[in-house]
């Protein structure tokens, strides 16, 4: 679990409100999360006390986000029915339907793009 | 002193395959390859176990070709028991998606021209409508016009495949020598001599293996194998839940779940590197047949080199001395595996002959002059 | 500066397209529009700054002593990028380069790279003279046993979450491993409020006795002052416990303790994140994609891609400028992007030879101050066996495809397997969708200690496009000749 550094330490004096502090919600496993826009996806999740974002496919363990960079490919999530999204790329939007990666992307998950 | 009753020269899947029929028949074998990088079409194939179309004016590659298919039966079933490995065959018949008429007509002047050969071993096949391949793949897209379907028709894992036969080799007491690659054979009063960097080795019976390499080690024992490469570009797809269990001859959905696209052939000599171009008919075709293989993600690409006669079709050939030494060279090295495994090692270990349905293959047939 | 946000309005063609927004990307990107190259900056993240500089225009960590000054040194870079009018492309990523062909198959005179974009779901092909990849370094991966546990990230990771973010880590908050930023992330986290209870140092004994004969140079280099005050103050202020093995993080979903060797006594600490650091190699795997030759640097124990000393690579006309030729921090990485791109307008004669060399005359000495005090650092960090060839028969080597360390000796003991490639074949490790970024530098060292043989000696693995994966969909949606299509239909 991750929380914001306290406003004290983050804030220089006379610093005017930050627009990118506005606050946006999303959900992530049908839970409500708020988050600060301009976060990535895994940030914000990370803030919302979300450790493990998926599951593997091979052995059903679960795993959070180890780089944070790009690299790793541990925090994908299905961001709005599309699977396997790397959570620490995806800037979180408002509204945005996150759901963990269970496993391997479903035919069912592909389905609902399918136009 | 030899050090083995045979050695083969190349330790892909065909060289492997025939030296689990040498091994199996109670033969010493030995087994030479190169290092961790090389031209290997084992490693890059699209692992289908095939029959449709197979043959077309050669009916011995036909028959060859179904044997095969039965054989592989008992090759998987060996290696499971055997070494514990799953190679993840089946044979739940394969289709040939067409998507257009022209596609569809030229498939079945295909077919009428194969069955109308003499001698030919038929092979079952339907011929599909849209909606009779919907029916049986329900994924597919409206742009499908039709489809072939064979039900011998089979594919695998050839990764598994090569781990599997290397495994039961070395449980076998084969060995292994890789970063041996071969310069130079000679004969010798007991067999052969094969040297290169590394040293030398002598054997008895030799099996040329080699791939691309035969075309220049053929010679050294008086054989030839004019191969010469075409290149073939896949794509593979992050994993996803099974949903195609039959395989097409472009795609087909592994047993870990990628699937592989493929079935480009270019000429670009020994450049196997891969094209955005080729690569995007390719998948563009692939969406046409799935859509929704439209969103996946695409995890890797590469091309590899296929091993390629003048007429396409294999070269089997040997020496009339004693003990022989006999050239191997096929692009389908999956598909045959059941044979080289099944039959034809064990005819070289058992008779230091090749089979008499051979015959047909020897690339003499390329010395008929054009008219 | 001009911002593209959509794929569709990036040119179709530029002199020069550099990957990624880092110190060497932002310096090369800003001299390039100095010489008067139009150019693309094209970087993977949100805003510019790489990881080092990570959303330095946006990071909400506003008060500048909890970042430092090292952190804020970044905000020139991108304010020279702001008066530039470079394109720069965020969220966007380099797939494929490949040489630039005409409708006939023949390279087109003069050459071109046809370069592969992709963003946000949508790819484009587009062509530059020259590209210089400024790629940077990712942190050098370590197996330990429990590394795939939730709760455990690498050091650098909870770095950039405090960076971009304002996050710290909540609960009781481990640092483990051998390398430079492990005092300064504990020391920067433990000023952010994060409550950390255990520093593990693993740096073994005889490293320090090993770098000692650069230790002169190190005290008279740019990192010495520093380095010894966080030294000094991690002494009273941090929870260190120096040269201990044997690391291994235990929890059934999720991180519950870390055991440890102490100097001969196993102990065992209750945690709720561990953060593991092992020192940072370059981010090899686009320079290996497009061919690029690598050497094995043994002073960081990593393949790194070989560079001229114009800093072009093996491939004429791919400059690779920062840490991704070579960790020597962001100030040298800057200076490099800058070299990279004189070179770059030298090549493609928009500056004469002598205009070159005069210019670069000055970078090329502050690259060697710069590389002052690196050979101490680099011997001091550099990994021991027993580090990098874990000895848990159970520890996960290959994360994607869950491939663990028995595993892998017994296949390359059993099949005699001789390299990676030859490997992943086996065992697919590396096939996944890391690419091998994480188990690349693992698998070669367990592959060396069965065959008895020194890492480079195995090689490393074959890297193909794309660089990073893209849908289908996109690569579908490439140009097709008609050679292309005679190629696959038949």
């Amino acid at each position: 679990m991750f929380r914001p550094i306290s406003r004290q330490l983050s804030q220089a004096t006379d610093q005017p409100s930050n627009p990118l502090d506005l606050i946006i919600e999303f959900t992530f496993d049908g839970r409500l999360m708020r988050a600060r826009n301009g976060d990535t996806l895994a940030a914000s999740l990370l803030a919302n006390g979300v450790n493990a974002f998926r599951r593997t496919s091979i052995s059903g363990t679960e795993r959070g986000p180890y780089c944070l960079m790009g690299v790793c490919f541990d925090c994908l999530v299905v961001v709005d029915g599309i699977g396997n999204r790397q959570a620490c790329l995806t800037p979180v939007r408002q509204g945005m339907v996150v759901e963990p990666q269970r496993g391997a992307r479903t035919v069912d998950a592909l389905e609902n793009t399918d136009q | 002193m030899t050090e083995a009753d045979t050695v083969v020269v190349g330790g892909g899947i065909v060289g492997a395959s025939i030296a689990f029929g040498l091994a199996r028949s109670g033969e010493s074998v030995i087994l030479l390859d190169e290092g961790d990088i090389a031209f290997r079409a084992s490693r890059g194939n699209f692992a289908l176990v095939w029959v449709q179309s197979k043959g077309l004016a050669m009916p011995a590659y036909a028959a060859w070709t179904q044997r095969s298919a039965k054989e592989w039966n008992d090759l998987a079933a060996i290696l499971r028991s055997e070494t514990g490995i799953d190679i993840a065959h089946s044979q739940p018949g394969g289709f040939t998606l067409c998507l257009s008429q022209k596609e569809v007509d030229a498939r079945l002047t295909k077919l009428q021209q194969f069955h109308s050969q003499p001698n030919v071993a038929h092979f079952p096949y339907e011929i599909l409508d849209h909606d009779e391949v919907k029916r049986r793949l329900p994924h597919i897209g409206d742009k499908v016009v039709g489809a072939v379907f064979s039900p011998l028709d089979g594919h695998a894992n050839p990764l598994l495949l090569m781990r599997a036969l290397h495994s039961y080799l070395a449980m076998k007491g084969s060995e292994y020598r890789p970063t041996h690659a071969v310069e130079i054979i000679e004969r010798t009063p007991e067999g052969f001599r094969v040297k290169g960097g590394w040293g030398e080795i002598r054997t008895a019976k030799l099996v040329l293996a080699a791939g691309l390499g035969n075309a220049r080690l053929a010679p050294m024992v008086g054989l030839e194998a004019p191969v010469k490469p075409s290149r073939g570009q896949l794509i593979v797809t992050e994993k996803t839940v099974p949903f195609l269990h039959n395989p097409m001859v472009t795609i087909r959905q592994t047993n870990e779940g990628g699937v592989l696209i493929g079935d480009s052939k270019e000429d670009a000599g020994f450049e196997n590197v891969t094209g955005t171009g080729v690569l995007s008919v390719m998948a563009d075709r692939a969406i046409q047949m799935f859509p929704r293989l439209r969103h996946l993600n695409v995890v890797r690409t590469w091309s590899a080199l296929r091993v390629m006669s003048p007429d396409g079709f294999p070269i089997y050939d040997q020496t009339s001395c004693d003990p022989p030494a006999f050239v191997t060279s096929c692009h389908s090295g999956v598909t045959l595996a059941g044979v080289h495994a099944m039959t034809l090692g064990p005819a070289l270990a058992q008779n230091a002959r090749l089979p008499e349905t051979l015959a047909a293959f020897t690339p003499k047939r390329f010395h008929v002059p054009a008219n | 500066m001009n911002r593209i946000d959509n794929i569709d309005s990036i040119a179709d063609r530029y002199d020069l397209v550099i990957v990624g927004a880092g110190p060497a990307g932002l310096a090369a990107a800003a001299e390039a529009n100095q010489l008067g190259l139009t150019t693309l900056l094209a970087d993977e993240n949100i805003s510019p700054g790489g990881q080092i500089y990570r959303a330095i225009t946006t990071t909400p960590v506003k008060r500048r002593s909890v970042l430092g000054s090292a952190y804020w040194e970044g905000l020139a870079l991108v304010h020279d990028l702001e008066k530039s009018v470079v394109d720069y492309t965020a969220r966007t990523v380099v797939w494929s380069v490949e040489p630039a062909l005409d409708d006939t198959g023949k390279l087109i005179e003069p050459t071109h790279f046809e370069v592969g974009l992709s963003q946000t779901g949508k790819a484009r092909l587009i062509r530059a003279r020259r590209l210089i990849l400024a790629t940077g370094a990712i942190e050098r991966p370590v197996p330990v046993p429990g590394w795939t546990l939730p709760g455990v990230m690498t050091a650098g990771a909870a770095q950039i979450a405090l960076k971009s973010s304002g996050l710290v880590p909540e609960g009781r908050t481990i640092i483990a491993g051998s390398g430079p930023l492990l005092l300064l992330l504990a020391d920067q986290l433990k000023r952010s409020g994060a409550n950390i209870v255990a520093v593990l140092e693993t740096t073994p004994r005889g490293n320090f006795t090993a770098a000692l004969p650069q230790l002169a140079d190190f005290l008279c280099s740019t990192y010495a002052l520093y380095g010894l005050k966080l030294l000094a103050k991690s002494r009273f202020s941090l929870p260190m416990r120096r040269k201990v093995s044997g690391l291994s993080i235990v929890g059934s979903d999720c991180v519950q303790r870390i055991d440890f060797n102490d100097n001969g006594i196993s102990r065992s600490i209750e945690c709720d994140h561990v953060l593991l650091h092992h020192g940072i190699i370059p981010n090899i795997n686009m320079a290996s994609a497009l061919g690029c030759e690598l050497f094995w640097d043994e002073s960081v124990h990593a393949w790194t891609p070989v560079v001229d000393d114009w800093l072009e690579s093996s491939v004429a006309g791919i400059g690779i400028a920062g840490d991704g030729a070579g960790i020597a921090g962001a100030p040298s990485a800057a200076v490099r992007g800058k070299m990279a791109a004189i070179a770059a307008a030298a090549a493609l004669g928009r500056i004469d030879v002598a205009s070159r060399n005069t210019m670069s005359r000055p970078l090329k000495k502050q690259a060697v101050r710069l590389a002052r005090g690196r050979a101490f650092i680099d011997r001091l960090f550099c990994p021991t066996q027993p580090m990098l060839r874990p000895t848990d028969p159970s520890t996960i080597i290959c994360r994607c495809e869950e491939v663990r360390a028995q595993q892998i000796r017994d296949v390359v003991n059993d099949l005699n397997v001789q390299g990676p490639n030859q490997l992943k074949a086996y065992l697919r490790t590396g096939m996944g969708p890391c690419q091998g970024r994480m188990c690349g530098s693992s698998i070669i060292e367990l592959i060396a200690e069965q065959r008895g043989v020194p890492v480079h000696e195995v090689g490393h693995l074959h890297l193909r496009m794309p660089i990073k994966p893209i849908t289908l969909e996109e690569i579908a949606s490439m140009p097709q000749s008609q050679a292309a299509k005679n190629a696959v239909m038949r």
